[in-house]
Order: structure tokens, then sequence, then C-alpha cells
């Protein structure tokens, strides 16, 4: 989950890390007021969750308080890739004389936590790169040695930094990285880190995403942030019918009936678990389907929640039937996913044998299943239909 | 013969009264493995299907020879139970939990590789070789696994649980036994990737094909791709990827934790293209998965 540019500093002033003067106004008014305590020039930055905010307009300059708050409203106005900024951040502009990169994340091959320092900050990390390699270093972590700074020295000195420049970036990249470990972190990123014209060092940007299974273990840290509990923080905010679908899956501890994202079609999908979702998926697309959401049921869900579910799914616009499918389940229980999505289909007054376009879920307890759906009339198949195949029936079943 | 677990391969499960611990002692008992004891802290002098329950897992190594433990505990004890059986000398960790930061897992893995020992998963159903011992809940009861898991040549390594079973079932069905399957696990970072178990394979006399079961996300498939073209693997291998539309939709979570499109490299186009560049076949779907592994072991 990411963290708003004012998020992250706020956690890096935590720990110490040297930040420009400067705060989050909430609208142009509270813009003018932080601009008149700098009392000097400012930048103003839109406060979104994607990058490309100066190409965007989203990044503007003001000498005055007044031109701050008209610097605001502009801000305040633009959606930037379809976000309406939470705030913008007010902050001293100084001037800069040379810009470094600084970020700890994860090297999934090595298996530990990577410091990459570069003295030519500000632009592409990737392309710097590929285009200067001798001007990028890649330093890792111990999860199990405690952290020790020279780690943070060993980084900067590799691109070549020596002298009081690299006894100032030294403390501020190994708090980076304490942050990291300390928060369960999958990025602390600094960039850029401005040295300015007296030699003073300053973090100018800052780009956080923490762990969403560490959400619970750092509960404290995200609250003191002002993080709400509805905020996912991915890519794009939650729509209510996937808010919903969390709802439905928190409200039964057994199985799992989660992870529905909405999709603007008309098949309704009731699939597991994990990897066999996105096989589902695929194959439905493939087949020239029209999904309406994404799901996965797993471990077993209750009558209730599965119900709940497919009630969830029915009740979504637009959605004409719906695919219950899975892989060969191991500890899910057919006949009781059966009994679920049967029961959502009649209390949403459909009748389950027309709004059932498929049921291939082998495993387990498939022969009283397979029982119960006979009864309802309801069409499924058993392992000798592939995954693919029963997904290319509930599609052809729709233009029927 | 088969990878990491045989017939006689002794194993404890730490976290053994818990609800699904239960489910897969049972299991795997009645798949004929040898579960040795059983751990749960305050649960001493109990057993679950006549294994006995331990408080700690020392008490059981120093009585008896334990090659492995399946570790089924709640996500912020897991590190801690890990870690217990590492420094107990247990040399082959399946961890089942899922939602473990991955901070914690970094500190498992790190911790294992100091001392030799193994982890497979996190956020995995385990291993299972067919005939021979099921350690984990992968395939369900044994009754659903004899159906599904057959004894032959093929290795199976998959990051998704379920899907091992889905893909074994299609491999017994073409007639194509498997010699050992892997649940690798789901999580970004996990014990033991697929060119981590490669070596193991190769050196595996009995297995002659890999099939194996990927998704979007990591640099799993980028290694394997690799470790193929570096050591002239003798072993063909067919790969079937799952999860194509999230290069359409970056930064979003779908299955598993370790799936997450972030950059260039995480896209199954990018995946695919790779191992197709070193050799490995990708099917586009997966009841093609048996007619290219004997297509494979013919021209081998």
């Amino acid at each position: 989950m990411r963290f708003y540019e004012y998020e992250a500093k706020a956690l890096f002033a935590r720990h110490g890390a040297p930040l420009p003067k400067g705060r989050v106004a909430r609208n142009p008014a509270e813009a003018a007021a932080a601009a008149a305590e700098i009392a000097g020039p400012v930048v103003l930055k839109s406060q979104v969750l994607t990058g490309g905010r100066m190409k965007a307009g989203g990044v503007k300059f003001a000498d005055t308080p007044a031109a701050a708050e008209a610097a605001a409203r502009e801000i305040f106005a633009l959606r930037i890739k379809g976000q309406e900024p939470r705030g913008v951040l007010v902050e001293q502009r100084a001037p800069v004389a040379q810009e470094y990169f600084a970020a700890v994340t994860w090297d999934g091959r090595r298996k530990l936590p990577v410091i990459v320092f570069s003295d030519m900050g500000g632009i592409d990390i990737e392309e710097v790169a590929e285009k200067h390699p001798a001007h990028v270093s890649r330093t890792h972590l111990s999860t199990l040695l405690p952290f020790s700074p020279y780690v943070a020295k060993e980084a900067v000195a590799a691109v070549g930094v020596t002298g009081d420049d690299l006894n100032r970036i030294t403390p501020i990249v190994a708090t980076l990285a304490e942050i990291f470990l300390r928060y369960d972190l999958t990025l602390a990123e600094i960039n850029p880190l401005g040295k300015l014209a007296d030699g003073r060092f300053l973090v100018l940007d800052g780009h956080v995403d923490l762990e969403a299974d560490a959400r619970d273990k750092h509960a404290k840290l995200v609250a003191d942030l002002g993080i709400g509990k509805d905020e996912t923080r991915e890519a794009r905010p939650p729509t209510a019918f996937e808010l919903k679908g969390a709802e439905v899956d928190a409200s039964d501890h057994r199985g799992v009936a989660g992870n529905v994202r909405e999709f603007d079609g008309d098949l309704g999908l009731v699939i597991g678990a994990g990897g066999g979702s996105l096989t589902l998926f695929d194959a439905i697309r493939k087949h020239g389907g029209r999904p309406a959401n994404y799901c996965e049921i797993g471990g077993n869900p209750s009558v209730k929640k599965t119900c709940e579910l497919t009630k969830l799914i029915l009740s979504k616009p637009g959605v004409k039937k719906i695919a219950v499918m899975m892989n060969v389940v191991s500890n899910t229980r057919v006949d009781i996913v059966a009994r679920g999505v049967i029961k959502g289909c009649i209390a949403s007054d459909r009748n389950p044998a027309e709004t059932i376009a498929i049921f291939r879920i082998p495993g387990a307890w498939e022969d009283d299943g397979f029982k119960i759906l006979r009864k309802y009339g309801v069409e499924y198949c058993d392992r000798t239909v592939s995954m693919y195949e029963a997904a290319g029936r509930a599609v052809k079943k729709m233009s029927a | 013969m088969s990878i990491l677990i045989r017939r006689d391969t002794t194993f404890i499960v730490q976290g053994i009264t818990g609800r699904e611990a239960v489910n897969l002692t049972r299991e795997c008992l009645d798949y004929g493995s040898k579960i040795v004891g059983g751990v749960t802290p305050g649960r001493k002098g109990r057993d679950v299907y006549g294994v006995p329950v331990y408080d700690c897992v020392r008490e059981i190594t120093e009585k008896t020879h334990v090659d492995g433990s399946v570790v089924t505990v709640p996500p912020r004890f897991t590190r801690d139970a890990v870690v217990e059986a590492i420094e107990a000398g247990i040399k082959l960790i399946v961890v089942v939990t899922e939602r473990i930061p991955r901070g914690e897992v970094a500190q498992m893995v790190e911790l294992a590789r100091l001392r030799g020992a193994r982890i497979i998963g996190p956020n995995c159903l385990g291993i299972l070789s067919p005939e021979e011992a099921k350690m984990g809940g992968l395939g369900g009861p044994a009754v659903n696994v004899r159906r599904a898991f057959k004894k032959g040549p093929i290795g199976v390594m998959s990051r998704s649980g379920g899907m091992s079973t889905e893909i074994c079932n299609t491999l017994s069905a073409a007639g194509l036994g498997q010699s050992t399957a892997v649940s690798i696990g789901g999580d970004a970072i996990i014990g033991s990737t697929y060119a981590e178990l490669m070596p193991l394979f190769e050196a595996d006399a009995e297995t002659k094909a890999i099939a194996i079961y990927s998704e979007p996300g990591g640099r799993m498939e980028a290694e394997l791709a690799d470790w193929v073209r570096e050591n002239k693997s003798r072993l063909p291998i067919v790969a079937f990827m799952a999860g194509r539309f999230m290069d359409e939709m970056p930064g979003m979570r779908f299955g598993h934790a370790g799936t997450i499109v972030e950059g260039k490299a995480d896209t199954t186009a990018d995946k695919i293209e790779r191992m197709r560049a070193a050799g490995i076949a990708v099917a586009e779907r997966i009841e093609d998965i048996p007619a290219l592994v004997k297509e494979r072991l013919r021209g081998h």
C-alpha cells in the first residue's frame, strides 16, 4: 500500500531525515497560510498516488502567499490519471546544486533487501542503470544481522562519493534502510535527495510502500499517518462493489470468498482459488466472454459466505449469469459451494438452472455436490472437462 | 525415485492441533507418510490421530530422527516456529501459512541458508511424491490424491497449490505420472524457486521432464530461463502461464501476494518471451501440457 508523499515525508521526519520546511494544505487558503509561514519562494505539489505529476501540471512554484493560493487553486482543480489530489504539499524552495537517488527495496532473486544509490537523481533510475551503470550501486542488507550504517556508507561510496558529502549522505541512507526494515516496507525511496548550495542535504521527494500483509502489524503507524481503514491504496481506489465484497469475506472466518474486483461485463464469476481464478479469468476472456468481476473462493468457505458473494455479484447491474468454477480442489467441499450458490440465486429471485451458466468444481464431495446441482437442473461438469472448456461453455450460453 | 521426500521420510507438524493441521495430518497419515510428532505449545500429552503432541520441537528431535517439518501456525507466530525447527536441526521445512510479511520470510530464508536447511513456501500446499509420501495438504484427502496423482517421470512445480493438483490430474489422465509435485508457494519471496529445485530434479534419474505453473510478478521465471541456459539442463520444461490479463492492470493485486505487476519484467508477456528464448515450451491451455511434454520427451 502506497503512501502519499506527505505521509512518506512524515515518516522520514519522525526518524530524523532532513526535510524542507513545509506542510500539506487541504485548500487554497491553507496553502497561502503555509506560504506565509515559510516567508519565501515555495513549491506546491499535488498529493496523488501516481507518478508524472510534473508533466501533468501538478507541481507549481510561487514567490508570494497570493501566488501560492492561486497555484494551489489550479492544482486542486486538476485530476491526475483520474485521481483528485488529497491535498497540496507546500514546501520551501531551495536552490539545488546536485540531485541524488536513494532507495531500499526487495531483491526477489537474492531474497534480501537492497540499497540502490545513485549520484544521478531526479530522473528514471532504470534508465540511469542502463546508460550509466557506474553511477548506480546495489548493496544488499542482511535481515538477520542488526543493521549497521557502514552498509549505507558502502552504498554511497560505491558510486564515487567521498569527503563531506559521503558523511552527510550516509546517515540519511542509513535512516532509509532502518525505516524499511522496521516497518516491513516494500519500497522506501528518496528521489531526489538534493544537495544545496551550502552543502546541506534535503529529502525533496519520497515514496513509501508498506506491505499489505504487514498493515495490521503496523496499525499504529498507519493510524498515526491518518490512513483510513477503507483505503486500500492500490493502483486505483476500491469501488463500492469491491468494498462490499471485502465485507462478505470478513463476515465469516471460514474459508475465503474475497479479492473481489469489479469489471464491466455481464458474466458474473464465482471462481477460485488463487491460481485457478487467474487461469479461469484468462480463459473467459480468450473465449470472448466479458467478466463482471474477479474473485477468489477457497479454503472451504461456508454456505452463507458463498451465498452472500453470489447475491452481491447478482445484484450488480447487467449481470445476466454466473459461472462457478475452480481447479480440482483439495479441501473445499463441492457440496457446500453448490448449496451456497444455489441459495444465493434463489435469494436473488433467480432460477439457478438459468442463472448458473456452468458449475465446474471437481474434487472431494463432488458426488454430493452434483446431486444437489441435478436437483436444481444446473449444468455441471467433472474433471474430464478442462477449466478452459468449462469457461467456453459459460461464454457460449451468454450469446445464446 | 523422487525429490525431497520418500516413503521413509519422517516429519513433524508444527501447530498440529489447529483445524487445518488436524486435516492435513490425517490426510498425510492416510497416504502413508511418517509423522513422528506434532508441536503446539501448551498441548503436550495430547495426540492427533495417534501422533503425540509436544510443547517444543527439540523434545521430538532429541528422541528420534526428524527429516522435516510442516509449519501451519498463524502468521505472527510463523517466523518463530520456523526458526525453532531450523535450530533443532531440521533440514526440510514446508511453510503452509500465508500472509507473512516478506521481511520475516527473508529472515527465515537467510537462516535456512546459514544452517543448510531448505524451506518450501510460505503460502504453499507442500510436497507430494506419488506412491511414496505426502508432506502438506497438497491433493487433499488420500483418496483424492490417488485419483489425481500417479507415479511417473514428470517433475511438477507450481506457484499455486490448487493448480498443482489440476496439472497433475491432467498429466495423470494422459498417462504421464509424476516423480514429485512441489507447491512452491505464491508469495513474492519463497524458500525454493523453480531454479533452486531444478538441480534436485536434474539429479533424480526417474524424472524425465518438468511441468511448471507460473504467474505474473517477480523474477522467478526469468531466473529459471537463465538457469536452463547456463546449466544445459537435460530436462525438457513445459510451462503454463496464468494471469495474462494482469499485464493490462499494473499495480493491482489479483491472486497470490506475489503476483502484482510493478514493472515490465513482472508481466506474463515478458516472462513468456524469456522462457521461450531459453527453450521452455509455454502451453496456451492446461490441457495442452501433456502433448507438449510427450513431444519433447520424444525429441530428447
